[in-house]
């Protein structure tokens, strides 16, 4: 068992620590919190430089100092409760905090009495995986001759490599994921020109990992978080330092701190459909327009103007009333393109110190309407690598190599 | 006299309320029944879903999760209480509600329920004697009330 230090302020009385504990042992992590004596209290207040109203958030603080003393600790899961203000500005300090002085994966998590459990799970598995596979995660190059599979909830996509390069591609929607799967390896398998017999690896990633691994007999099963990271670095060859890393699917996003191509710190999505390429598809349909060119008709845009909801149903009921406002296509395509981008700042990005360059990954890339948002948002460029759809079919695909 | 005391886990004022003649109502007890409790399992502390929803008598849905799981533990022991002795500013180490929004909104709520009160400042050294006394000193009002009020009845 990994150990992992709690960090938190009493979200005991959430009522949900045990899903914390059930979810923690099935993925290999032993939750622990660090030991600390009361008269610590005031001294790691003073160090962090706050001092809270609530006596255990400042025992929070304690926690965080103490924990970096304990060498057996391997990661750091913050919690504190879902719109507690101070909880907040406690954590962040916390994050930060932690974050300059160490290099272990850090996750946070706001509690609310009744939490998605596959949120939970989402993020303590890859906690477990950052910790426990990293020397595997280490690699920069792909070797022979490999698959990668990413079987999203809104898309599979599949990949064959050939000696570090990308010899095949498929990519279709998921319907039932064993049967798309069954297609997308035969597409890439085409294009590469070559049998399932040549293939020595297989490795799958994404939502539905679990029951495509076993369909397609994987040599290895990741979570998402990891294997984007990697993705990432491998698409834009930058292998070193630190990077951010946003990827933003058909059903939910992502934002990866990496370093060395390894992530450390991560934010997940999944509030609302609102800040996912759903959104787009749906107000692509509105605008008669294919998804392939709603960017391209964003670029064009000359007047601004803003839906008044980045919720997903009511967005696209503010779509609506703007497009027969008068408003032109153009304006709204890229004001669908600013609520995404707007939405992914808002719940993710603005909680993180973003870390140059990013890097932008996952089928909603290929809008360039979202990029151009991201850019005028953060005032950095932003890279999006070619195939950066195939992010996470590209980890996979070099990670097994390594198995 | 069920006396509440406020911290709800503090060790000094149970002591104190039982040695003025009262039955000291506190978290431990509360919390202690919860854990002991078979037919839960939601360790470490068997906060349950209904736990949070009798917090919703008095707080607001929008209220953070952690803040409804204390008041929802609360609330039996306010609704048990006949009075209450709060202790404010006291260090952590004299019991702690942990939470500050948490905390300011059940002594609003004990004052709320107009019950005999007797509210005392933690000042520390000296200071602490008379509050000790001060404490001591309601408590035996307390117990000549319950016999006044005892052979009024009788009367």
């Amino acid at each position: 068992m990994t150990r992992v230090a709690q960090i938190s302020c009493g979200t005991e009385y959430s009522g949900i620590q045990w899903l914390f504990n059930d979810i923690a042992e099935n993925v290999g992590i032993d939750l622990v919190y660090p030991e600390m004596e009361l008269s610590q209290v005031d001294a790691a207040c003073k160090e962090l430089g706050f001092t809270a109203e609530s006596p255990s958030l400042n025992m929070m603080m304690a926690r965080a100092v103490s924990m970096l003393e304990d060498p057996t600790i391997k990661g750091a899961l913050l919690l504190t409760c879902f719109k507690c203000a101070e909880g907040t500005i406690v954590k962040d300090l916390v994050r930060r905090y932690l974050h300059e002085r160490t290099d272990i994966p850090i996750i946070s998590y706001s509690n609310v009495e009744k939490p998605k459990e596959i949120e939970i799970y989402a993020r303590l598995e890859a906690l477990a995986t950052l910790i426990t596979r990293k020397s595997l995660l280490m690699r920069e190059t792909q070797e022979g001759i490999t698959m990668g599979i990413d079987s999203g909830s809104s898309t599979t996509k599949a990949v064959v490599m050939k000696d570090d390069e990308i010899v095949g591609v498929g990519w279709q929607p998921t319907t039932d994921p064993r049967k798309s799967v069954d297609e997308v390896m035969e597409t890439a398998l085409k294009g590469a020109g070559l049998k399932m017999s040549d293939i020595e690896a297989i490795g799958v990633t994404g939502h539905g990992r679990e029951l495509v691994g076993e369909h397609v007999k994987a040599d290895l099963n990741l979570e998402e978080v990891s294997v984007i990271a990697k993705g990432a670095a491998l698409l834009t060859k930058l292998h070193k330092g630190d990077a951010t890393v946003i990827d933003i699917g058909g059903m939910n996003n992502k934002l990866i701190l990496s370093r060395d191509g390894i992530a450390n710190i991560f934010n997940l999505g999944g509030i609302c459909g609102g800040s996912s390429g759903r959104f787009l598809e749906v107000a692509s349909h509105r605008l008669d327009v294919d998804i392939s060119e709603l960017g391209q008709l964003a670029l064009k845009s000359k007047e601004k103007h803003d839906l008044q909801s980045y919720c997903m149903v009511f967005g696209i009921q503010s779509l609506v009333v703007t497009l027969a406002s008068g408003v032109k296509r153009e304006d709204v395509a890229a004001a669908a393109c600013r609520s995404v981008a707007n939405q992914v700042y808002e719940n993710q990005i603005q909680e993180m110190e973003v870390r140059p360059p990013i890097i932008f990954v996952g089928g909603v890339s290929l809008v360039e309407g979202v990029k151009k948002e991201f850019e005028k948002m953060l005032g950095v460029d932003i890279i999006v690598p070619p195939n950066s759809q195939y992010a996470g079919a590209v980890g996979i695909a070099t990670l097994v190599s390594g198995v | 006299m069920k006396v509440l005391v406020y911290p709800p886990n503090s060790l000094i004022l149970t002591d104190l309320v039982e040695r003025g003649g009262h039955e000291a109502v506190v978290l431990m007890r509360e919390i202690g029944e919860h854990v002991r409790d078979a037919e839960i399992d939601a360790p470490p502390l068997n906060v349950t879903e209904e736990d949070l929803k009798r917090a919703l008598r008095y707080v607001s849905v929008e209220e953070p999760a952690g803040l409804k799981g204390r008041i929802g533990l609360l609330v039996p022991l306010l609704e048990k209480a006949e009075a209450a002795v709060i202790l404010s500013d006291a260090p952590p180490t004299y019991g702690c509600m942990g939470c500050a929004v948490a905390d300011e909104f059940f002594k609003f709520l004990i004052r709320k329920k107009g019950i005999p009160t007797l509210e005392v400042k933690y000042e520390g050294g000296e200071k602490l004697e008379v509050a000790v006394e001060e404490i001591m000193a309601f408590l035996a009002r307390l117990s000549q009330e319950g016999k006044a009020t005892k052979s009024e009845k009788k009367g």
